[in-house]
């Protein structure tokens, strides 16, 4: 659905907030930038239309969205986390808003791998939706099955593991904090499919570069880095934590900077590692910023309840700041970082 | 009809008593909007935070305006209380399920507490062209907090009015009047809109009269699309109660159908 009470085309804020000077060297032959770029990119050998995708967790499972944006315009859609039994979730408040962002303590609220499969990955795989699948399990061997079921399923373009959740049970179900155990987990999944595996990681460690190399070893395709931080926020009016699970994860705007940050680290460090760049993306130029450090797509999260057709309106804009810098293609912008001021 | 996203203009911005009201020019949303349906407000046009804020529709007015009253509690509704008008606001709505009015013409009472009251104006207003009778209770900490009686007096068959403290119509709770209206009145129908324990309460008590009761819940709420999961309420009963989204479920729930028990509100049981 397109709202009309928006001019099309509109500078608006999921666009470039403001128009960089072309880099020297980099001009465009003709003078002027091409109409139409080509904005996909390819991701684990998937190629995506475009490089932005909606974040686990912040989508749904895209269903939720078909009212606001074609699914099938998505760069792919990542669902949230799927688990082989139904899970009920965190009770309320599960969100509290903080400066630039939000904490939300959601427990993995999802109907199972079962119900995952009959209902909402056919409406996505029906709806020409790239999917990719997110799951979580309490161990290696959850892991493992889950994957091995969805396998058999088509409609599935990635798999996308989640190594760090931080509203768990125990902080040992963040396998992310520690490169053994996540190292475990990634085996288990890539044993069980045949699909390109993607493994989300936390920034709450002391070495990411270490977790990293650990679940790249083990057999990654791929990393998406980052999930939400570790926060806790108090009311000091009742005195009490502001969720009901006490601590929860912070997304958003504040978290931006340490995003970019790990997906500089990492991306310097693995070189040629495909990376999804996700943390407080609500406009094309925060989105451009994961590009420049080596990102090859990104995920736009908690920019989605902000606007639901964040996704769209990135990539809309992520189009605009390639023109402007003379890019032919996102691919090209990680060379394109003067990473020496 | 399917949710839309609308620039909407400010066309006036007023106090209500302790509240703001806020007058916005929305045709799409408003020709759609039915009562207990909600719309979700993001201040200013950079659509970036604070998040957007939910209110239940207090009014429709022709031609294509729509009204909402809030209380400034935070930076989002701060933000909203210094809008004048002609300035835009990115607006999502007419979302969630809306008050389902009886079949045929039928007693209806209407329970707010605070600025909870908002949509029941609008409620009041579809089942009096419904030729439904409409006796309303209203209640709040004071009264500077009661919303816009005069307005609840002149749409409803009845106004009875509490303040928790005395200073308007009777001391005590909104509930406190409710079994000797129910009995009195033989409403068919409770519509109730206000803070959870009081709906706890309320549902309690249309329960035990036998009465139908729909209410209208607010909980945090951060997307309103149906994908943060952040607006849950329990909902069934036992061992097969399930977390269901207010935004898309809701905000109307049959009362009967919430497991009130399991909610986590410390606050939930009415001290009084």
């Amino acid at each position: 659905m397109n709202p009309e009470g928006f001019g099309e085309p509109h500078d608006g804020p999921a666009g470039s907030e403001s128009v960089p000077h072309r880099p020297e060297g980099s001009g465009n032959p003709q003078g002027g930038a091409p109409k139409v770029r080509d904005l996909s990119v390819d991701l684990c050998g998937v190629r995506l239309r475009t490089p932005v995708l909606a974040a686990s967790g912040c989508f749904g499972f895209g269903r939720e969205m078909a009212g606001w944006v074609d699914l099938a315009a998505l760069g792919g859609v990542v669902t949230k986390s799927v688990s082989l039994e139904p899970r009920r979730g965190r009770p309320t408040p599960r969100m509290a808003e903080t400066p630039s962002g939000m904490l939300n303590a959601i427990g993995l609220q999802n109907p199972g791998v079962e119900a995952f499969c009959a209902g909402d990955l056919r409406f996505l795989a029906d709806a020409g939706a790239c999917v990719v699948a997110s799951l979580v399990g309490r161990d290696p061997g959850e892991f493992g099955r889950l994957a091995a079921r969805l396998d058999g399923e088509p409609g599935i373009a990635l798999v996308e593991v989640n190594l760090s959740c931080p509203n768990v049970e125990h902080r040992g179900e963040v396998f992310a904090t520690d490169p053994a155990a996540a190292a475990e987990v990634v085996a288990a999944v890539k044993r069980a499919t045949g699909r390109p595996v993607l493994a989300k990681l936390t920034a709450d460690v002391t070495d990411l570069v270490a977790v990293a190399r650990a679940v790249v070893d083990a057999g990654a395709d791929g990393l998406t880095l980052i999930n939400t931080l570790l926060g806790m926020a108090v009311d000091v009016r009742t005195r009490r934590p502001r969720l009901a699970a006490v601590t929860g994860g912070l997304s958003g705007p504040a978290i931006r900077p340490v995003a970019v940050r790990c997906v500089w680290q990492v991306a310097q460090a693995l070189p040629g590692v495909p990376i999804v760049g996700t943390g407080g993306i609500v406009t094309a130029d925060h989105a451009a910023e994961f590009l420049l450090v080596g990102a090859t797509a990104v995920a736009v999260g908690t920019g989605s309840f902000l606007n639901p057709r964040a996704v769209v309106e990135v990539a809309d804009g992520l189009e605009r700041y390639l023109a402007a810098v003379g890019a032919g293609s996102p691919a090209e912008l990680p060379a394109m970082f003067k990473a020496e001021r | 009809m399917r949710p839309v996203q609308e620039l909407c203009e400010v066309l006036e911005r007023r106090r209500a008593g302790a509240y703001q009201a806020l007058t916005l020019v929305a045709p799409r949303i408003a020709e759609a909007a039915r009562p207990g349906q909600f719309v979700h407000i993001l201040a200013g046009e950079d659509r970036s935070f604070p998040l957007r804020r939910p209110f239940s529709i207090h009014r429709v007015e022709s031609p294509g305006t729509l009204e909402v009253v809030f209380d400034v509690v935070g930076a989002g509704t701060l933000a909203l209380s210094r809008l004048r008008p002609h300035d835009v606001v990115d607006v999502l709505g007419p979302l969630g399920r809306p008050f389902t009015p009886p079949e045929e013409p039928a007693g209806c009472l209407l329970v707010g507490g605070g600025y909870g009251t908002a949509p029941l104006f609008f409620l009041a207003t579809q089942l009096r062209a419904r030729r439904c009778r409409v006796d309303f209770v209203v209640g709040a900490a004071t009264a500077a907090r009661l919303l816009d009686a005069m307005e609840a007096k002149r749409l409803g068959h009845s106004l009875t009015v509490t303040t928790d403290d005395g200073s308007a119509g009777r001391r005590g709770l909104v509930t406190d009047p409710l079994p000797d209206l129910l009995a009195r009145t033989g409403a068919a129908r409770v519509y109730a809109c206000g803070p959870m324990p009081m709906l706890a309460a309320v549902s309690r008590l249309a329960a035990a009269a036998g009465v139908p009761c729909q209410v209208a819940v607010e909980e945090q709420m951060a997307c309103g699309t149906g994908i943060c999961f952040s607006c849950v309420v329990p909902v069934g009963q036992g061992a097969a109660t399930r977390m269901a989204r207010s935004c898309l479920e809701g905000p109307v729930f049959d009362g009967a159908a919430i497991a009130w028990a399991e909610l986590g509100h410390p606050e939930l049981e009415p001290t009084r």
